[in-house]
């Protein structure tokens, strides 16, 4: 969002319509924008750790003044690609921040069954990676832990490891009732009194910069906009047949053309077999 | 029995040399300019070095790394001489990581590098296998031709000699299956040569399957192979000897062995072709059910395992489009369906031999009863 992937690019990919710049390949929230320079979101956990050294080794390289970032959370440090992306990172000196979400959880696993270590801080430290250990729920203090290591990286090529300390207040997905293996106590305690837009809001209101009035607008002109794009992205079309089979190289194969052209065929022939919504083309 | 093998394949040699440089004749006019003069010999492995390193001096994006391929020359010697021609930047040599070599390999080809990732075998390959498929192979697809990967995945494939279970695997049929990867067999210099240039040239990511035991066999290249601008098609097999009663199909060093049948069969009055698929994905279904359409036979060999194996999707290609020139079932030649044992005298037992090819091409001729 940041970066400027707007609200009605996010719903076009979640709802896979014909606007999705991942034309319809992706599950939902698997987005990606290379004018964003924002890697498409990947399943297998860990997996980008590696991939952020091999994009850094790249940069460095290329003399870039930039580095990459990766995020993952406090399961993914148990990956084996965990440790052989920072074993790496450290060996090749990259420009590579990581930055850890510790929120306590991975799924139903909490980070007492996941790794017996002093955190995921440790481990950074453990390969040669200087690593910082932040409240996740303090914005300032991740903004300024952030800013400074990425001026390291940059200007020393090297890695840094971020874990940023926070608490999973939602459950893990919509399949999921966290009430079954933790205590509701202990949701509400950290929704309720530790909760970090609460605490940033308190800090702009103390100083004056913000109040109660602004924050109803902001909340009815945000609700207002997530409705309109979420309904503009249901009522689009879904992508185009040809979309099936595009991409899978760089130059659609034979085999593929004729896959395409015969699918076209039976999909024209017997139209009530398929469902409405898929243009041919 | 390893010191049979090469004596055998150094008496075979001779006649197939020949063969090699006419069938390379008939494909390349220049290269029958150079019939007069002696014909140059290249290793396998000079073949692939030599690719590697044109490439790399053509492309400043196209790097090496993997395990010993710098300092150490190279596990097998291929990448000799790379890491003082090029520099610590461009040949990396590695941490015992393949998860992570791969991972990194894959993240700066998102960036728009190059690499080349060497595996020492592809049996190792399989700690790194999420990052070929799930990073490489399906990605231009799932970020909808947003980020290509132009990497190449090469090392040794298949059977060695006395190096066991763990070292002998074949992986053509597993990586085969995949959409979006490109799979190449080259057999012999000139394979070697045009297809790892064509590999790293190609913004797929591409696996590249050598074999140990070639590395070390010469054959004849011509000069239009020697040409640093030279590259063969990804997807087109090779006929290596034509023939008119049978068709074997074999990729890699089975090439080798096919061609010796072919030899020995000669002197029985079977006429055999000899098709050399180099490529596995794509597989070039046209030129091999052309062929079987000539010979109306089919047998299919490769070192690997029976069940799902390229011989399967061969087969099943040549009844889908040319059922009716059939004139007898398809015979399959594969590895025994086991992991590959140690012992010298049961691992030749596990592998495909030359008498097996000979054999199946008579059941495929009918010459001899089923079964024999």
């Amino acid at each position: 969002m940041w970066r400027g992937f707007t609200l009605q690019q996010f719903a076009n990919q979640c709802y896979g319509n014909e606007y999705d710049l991942g034309k319809g390949r992706q599950m939902p929230v698997h987005y990606g924008s290379n004018e964003l320079n924002y890697l498409t979101v990947s399943s297998p956990i860990a997996t980008q750790v590696p991939q952020a050294v091999g994009a850094a080794y790249g940069l460095k390289m290329d003399k870039k003044d930039a580095c990459a970032v990766t995020y993952f959370g406090d399961g993914g440090t148990s990956e084996g690609d965990f440790h052989a992306g920072m074993n790496f990172a450290a060996v090749l000196g990259a420009p590579v921040l990581f930055i850890c979400r510790n929120n306590g959880w991975a799924i139903s696993t909490p980070t007492s069954e996941q790794f017996r270590s002093d955190g995921v801080a440790i481990k950074g430290q453990a390969y040669g990676v200087r690593s910082i250990r932040v409240d996740g729920n303090d914005a300032l203090a991740v903004y300024f832990a952030v800013k400074n290591a990425r001026k390291m990286a940059v200007e020393e090529f090297r890695p840094i490891l971020i874990e940023a300390l926070t608490y999973r207040v939602g459950h893990h997905s919509t399949s999921d009732d966290s009430s079954k293996y933790r205590s509701v106590d202990e949701i509400e305690y950290w929704r309720t009194r530790r909760d970090p837009v609460a605490r940033l809001r308190m800090f702009l209101q103390s100083n004056r910069w913000w109040d109660d009035e602004n924050e109803d607008l902001l909340r009815q002109d945000l609700r207002t906009q997530m409705m309109s794009v979420l309904h503009n992205a249901e009522s689009k079309k879904k992508p185009g047949l040809s979309n099936l089979f595009e991409d899978v190289y760089d130059v659609i194969p034979q085999n593929l053309k004729e896959q395409e052209q015969e699918t076209q065929a039976i999909v024209g022939k017997y139209p009530k077999d398929y469902p409405s919504d898929v243009p041919l083309d | 029995m390893a010191l049979n093998k090469m004596f055998g394949a150094i008496r075979g040699r001779a006649p197939s040399q020949k063969l090699a440089r006419i069938s390379s004749q008939m494909q390349s006019p220049s290269s029958l300019r150079s019939f007069c003069a002696a014909a140059k010999e290249m290793t396998v492995r000079d073949a692939l070095n030599s690719a590697i390193d044109e490439e790399m001096s053509a492309d400043s994006k196209v790097y090496l790394m993997g395990e010993e391929v710098g300092e150490y020359q190279g596990a097998y010697k291929i990448s000799k001489g790379l890491l003082q021609k090029f520099g610590p930047d461009r040949v990396l040599d590695t941490p015992i990581t393949e998860a992570g070599f791969t991972g990194i390999g894959v993240g700066s080809a998102f960036y728009g590098l190059k690499p080349i990732v060497e595996f020492m075998t592809f049996n190792f390959a399989m700690q790194a296998i999420d990052h070929i498929i799930n990073s490489a192979a399906k990605t231009n697809y799932m970020s909808a031709g947003q980020i290509s990967v132009p990497i190449v995945f090469r090392g040794p494939n298949g059977a060695a000699a006395g190096v066991a279970a763990q070292h002998s695997q074949c992986f053509a049929a597993w990586y085969g299956s995949c959409p979006g990867l490109k799979v190449l067999s080259p057999y012999s210099a000139e394979d070697a040569r045009g297809l790892l240039k064509a590999a790293i040239r190609d913004p797929d990511p591409v696996v590249f399957l050598e074999n140990e035991i070639l590395y070390g066999e010469a054959f004849p290249v011509s000069a239009e192979v020697l040409d640093p601008s030279f590259v063969l098609p990804i997807g087109k097999a090779k006929i290596e000897r034509e023939g008119t009663d049978v068709t074997v199909t074999a990729f890699s060093k089975m090439v080798g062995y096919a061609l010796k049948a072919a030899e020995i069969l000669e002197k029985e009055g079977i006429n055999v072709e000899v098709i050399n698929l180099r490529s596995i994905r794509p597989l070039d279904r046209a030129t091999i059910n052309q062929s079987v359409r000539k010979t109306n036979r089919l047998v299919t060999v490769e070192e690997g395992w029976p069940q799902h194996g390229i011989g399967a999707e061969i087969c099943t290609s040549v009844v889908e489009e040319s059922f009716d020139y059939l004139d007898a079932p398809v015979e399959r030649i594969t590895g025994a369906d086991v992991p590959m044992p140690y012992a010298a005298n049961l691992e030749r037992m596990a592998v495909p031999q030359i008498e097996d090819i000979v054999r199946a091409v008579k059941r495929a001729c009918s010459r001899s009863a089923r079964g024999k």
